[in-house]
């Protein structure tokens, strides 16, 4: 019977091109579905990547009791030096590797639309640059303790043009001079900018105010002998996570309003392609009637018939997914976009990215489509008689 | 069987005359013709709720009230401001009342229960935002008198059960309290959506007395995140927020003025060009279905081309038969595409996201573009096979196969 099914097959794939115009109609609709799923959900795997890069095993980071982000979050001076001193942070020179931040949102203008953009002005210790690899000065240099001086992120300086080094801009009543540039492989702290916590709490008067601790840990393992023994602790009531754990909390309220919004939209395209599919196979299975009759008069089977309607589809399904795939990664793998982040209230500049998974999954779900649409047609084409089927036009 | 050739009939009493025609020639093919509906009616469900979903970002701040300001700490987001503002705030001329809101992050006994909760002024809060929330008088006095009263949200009391008289203890995530421990609260009051708030009211908020929150409270004492200002004149609320940033000018805490339906715009705007992104992912779906639809449609008129050539044997016009074709292929795709929009409109009332995704009503120039469309789909369906059925002569038609 295989044979018979892939003759039958062979057969109807290569009378495509007498039939190109309702095939291509076929193929564009399932690709044109292809291209919004993957182009939808790569804007999430995007927004995935940018917050996820940088959370390193080795780095907890420690928040008020409760607390969802940093932004809602607040340590006293006493706590955060406790904090630092706790079993399972990693030390260097006697010193706790071990950075105590402050956020603060700040507000700018956009070069070029001159609309005002949120982002976080983050105040840390020297010890960060030590507790996050990944930060490395790119342009100019960083930050002196003690000045109001700042650098910014690969994605702020490249959002606000018009703030570049040298420059300078006000923000809580100081006045604060920009110095370099900083890279972070592409994760989201290249969102934000960068200045000595103590010129923070300056400027905004907000002494002795924290708001997370940073630390590098002896091992990845040791995060459980910090959770011990900070989270019994009675003196204070703080969470600890692990950075990677916190930044994928951090996103998921948005990867979760796009993976949602995209698979509705994608889940009522697919029916309005399968629809579309169901009728252009329904209109190839009757315009080959008699071809299908006589194939049945030769002893082909009516299961062998079937099959190779759906073979068919599922070939140009799978034609249509990857003209879809490819159109969505010329689209839009690397467009940069930036939206606000609801945890932060701040802007997060991402780029969309198609992966290698992301196609595969496309291609699937087409050639699912693909199958769905033929499965009454090749039940019709199974059950033609071939009497009757010999006797149309 | 001839039709009358003296009157010029419009196309609507012409349609309704070959109704009985028309529907033979939909039903010619049932499946092709149900399935070629049933992806119209899908693509313009889509289509519908993309562009709820594009009016509802761009239009929601519209139902903010203009005669309000939103006072906050210059080019910074939920900075502190000192509480003596008040007083110099309300001493400025043009300016009818002032409130104040603070931030208290904070969580109902897990924390995945998080939702806004915000320390307010008793005496001028619900005062000023009369238009968007309504609390019954009964309940406002209440919460007044109380004070470690809160008035929630309707939607926030639907989701965990609340009624009036229950006490909920809250984790502040951010502010600790003297003597630690939880932040009790007794629910005295709940809002619902006031007369001028529509779609988006916001009715899963927690609010309570900034008073009481400002004493229990170790840290940050006398701060609030920002002050409302209501202004005696809607019209002069450009030059009056001009006038509160030079009023504070050099100040030890310099302010940013806005209107707030300036305020709420500047944040949604930040979300992204959600317009340009709902558009981006139209496109290609109605392009896609339309053209699988255009296809199907187009391939039913070529097949009956002696069929055309028998209606004009019989004496129709061949504008007649040109009309025919027409009508038909715009019945389709208006029937369908009308009852997709129809069935969009009834699913928005469900409130399907729950209100996560900020969508709003359709404009009638929305549902003419819907319209419009419908019809554009079934002239570019129609037009070339019936051009090509038009140049033939009766003869070359009716021997044409199928």
């Amino acid at each position: 019977m295989w044979k018979q099914v892939l003759a039958v097959t062979v057969l109807n794939v290569r009378s495509v091109p007498q039939r190109l115009g309702s095939s291509a109609v076929t193929v564009a609709g399932i690709a044109g579905v292809v291209v919004v799923f993957v182009g939808v959900l790569s804007m999430a795997e995007g927004f995935l990547r940018v917050m996820t890069t940088g959370g390193d095993l080795r780095t907890a980071i420690v928040l008020r009791a409760g607390a969802s982000s940093e932004t809602g979050s607040m340590l006293d001076m006493d706590t955060v030096r406790l904090i630092k001193d706790a079993p399972g942070i990693g030390r260097r020179d006697g010193q706790p590797r071990a950075s105590a931040e402050f956020v603060v949102v700040v507000r700018h203008a956009q070069a070029g639309t001159g609309k005002a953009m949120n982002v976080i002005l983050r105040g840390v210790e020297p010890a960060a640059f030590d507790v996050r690899g990944e930060v490395r000065i790119a342009e100019g240099r960083s930050f002196q303790p003690g000045h109001y001086e700042v650098i910014l992120g690969r994605g702020v300086a490249r959002r606000l043009g018009n703030m570049t080094t040298g420059q300078s801009v006000r923000w809580g009543g100081s006045t604060w001079n920009v110095v370099g540039v900083f890279d972070a492989n592409g994760g989201s702290v290249e969102s934000e900018v960068w200045c000595d916590i103590d010129m923070l709490q300056q400027a905004f008067r907000r002494h002795n105010a924290f708001q997370a601790v940073y630390a590098t840990l002896e091992s990845p393992e040791s995060l459980d002998v910090l959770r011990t023994s900070l989270e019994a602790d009675p003196r204070f009531e703080v969470d600890v996570r692990r950075e990677s754990e916190y930044y994928a909390e951090q996103s998921r309220a948005l990867t979760g309003l796009i993976t949602t919004a995209g698979a509705f939209i994608a889940f009522l395209m697919a029916a309005g392609a399968i629809f579309g599919a169901v009728s252009t196979t329904y209109a190839a299975v009757i315009s080959r009637t008699r071809e299908i009759a006589t194939l049945r008069a030769l002893g082909f089977g009516s299961t062998a018939v079937a099959c190779s309607v759906l073979a068919e589809a599922a070939v140009l399904a799978l034609a249509g997914g990857a003209v879809g795939a490819v159109m969505a990664w010329m689209l839009f793998d690397g467009l940069a976009v930036s939206t606000l982040n609801f945890q932060s209230m701040s802007q997060v500049a991402f780029a969309f990215s198609v992966t290698p998974q992301l196609v595969t999954r496309g291609m699937a779900y087409a050639v699912a489509m693909g199958l769905v649409g033929a499965m009454w047609p090749s039940w019709r084409a199974a059950r033609l008689t071939i009497v009757d089927g010999l006797r149309e036009e | 069987m001839t039709p009358d050739r003296r009157s010029r009939s419009a196309p609507l009493a012409m349609s309704m005359k070959y109704l009985p025609l028309i529907w033979s020639n939909l039903m010619r093919r049932k499946v092709r013709t149900i399935c070629t509906a049933l992806s119209i009616f899908v693509a313009f469900l889509l289509f519908g709720a993309l562009l709820s979903i594009r009016a509802g970002f761009a239009r929601g701040v519209d139902l903010t009230g203009a005669d309000r300001l939103v006072v906050s700490q210059k080019n910074a987001f939920n900075q502190p401001m000192p509480l003596g503002y008040r007083d110099r705030l309300a001493a400025i001329p043009g300016v009818a009342a002032v409130s104040y809101v603070a931030w208290f992050p904070g969580v109902y006994r897990d924390p995945r229960n998080d939702f806004p909760i915000l320390a307010v002024d008793t005496n001028g809060w619900f005062e000023m935002y009369r238009d968007l929330w309504t609390v019954p008088p009964d309940h406002l006095a209440r919460w007044k008198s109380d004070r470690t009263g809160a008035i929630v949200g309707q939607d926030l009391a639907d989701r965990f059960g609340w009624s009036i008289g229950d006490r909920i203890p809250l984790t502040g995530t951010m502010w600790p309290r003297r003597g630690g421990g939880a932040w009790d609260f007794t629910i005295d009051g709940i809002y619902n959506a006031g007369p001028a708030s529509g779609r988006n009211a916001s009715l899963d908020l927690m609010f309570f007395h900034y008073a009481y929150f400002n004493d229990a409270r170790i840290v940050g004492q006398d701060f609030v995140d920002s002050y409302r200002v209501r202004v005696a004149d809607a019209r002069t609320s450009g030059e009056m927020a001009e006038r509160i940033d030079a009023a504070f000018a050099n100040s030890a805490f310099e302010t940013t003025t806005s209107t707030e339906n300036a305020f709420v715009r500047a944040i949604a705007e930040q979300i992204g060009d959600v317009g340009t992104i709902v558009m981006a992912i139209l496109a290609p779906v109605l392009f896609t279905i339309l053209l699988v639809c255009g296809n199907t449609m187009a391939q039913s008129v070529r097949e009956r081309t002696n069929e055309v050539a028998v209606l004009e044997t019989l004496g129709f016009t061949r504008e007649r038969v040109l009309g025919l074709v027409l009508v038909e292929s715009l019945i389709l795709p208006l029937a369908a595409g009308g009852l997709g929009v129809a069935a969009w409109l009834l699913i928005q009332r469900t409130n399907p996201t729950s209100g996560t995704v900020p969508m709003s009503s359709l404009s009638p120039f929305e549902i003419g573009f819907a319209v419009l469309m419908a019809v554009a789909i079934g002239v570019a369906a129609s037009v070339a096979p019936a051009w090509q059925v038009h140049r033939l002569t009766i003869v070359e038609a009716l021997r044409r196969g199928r």
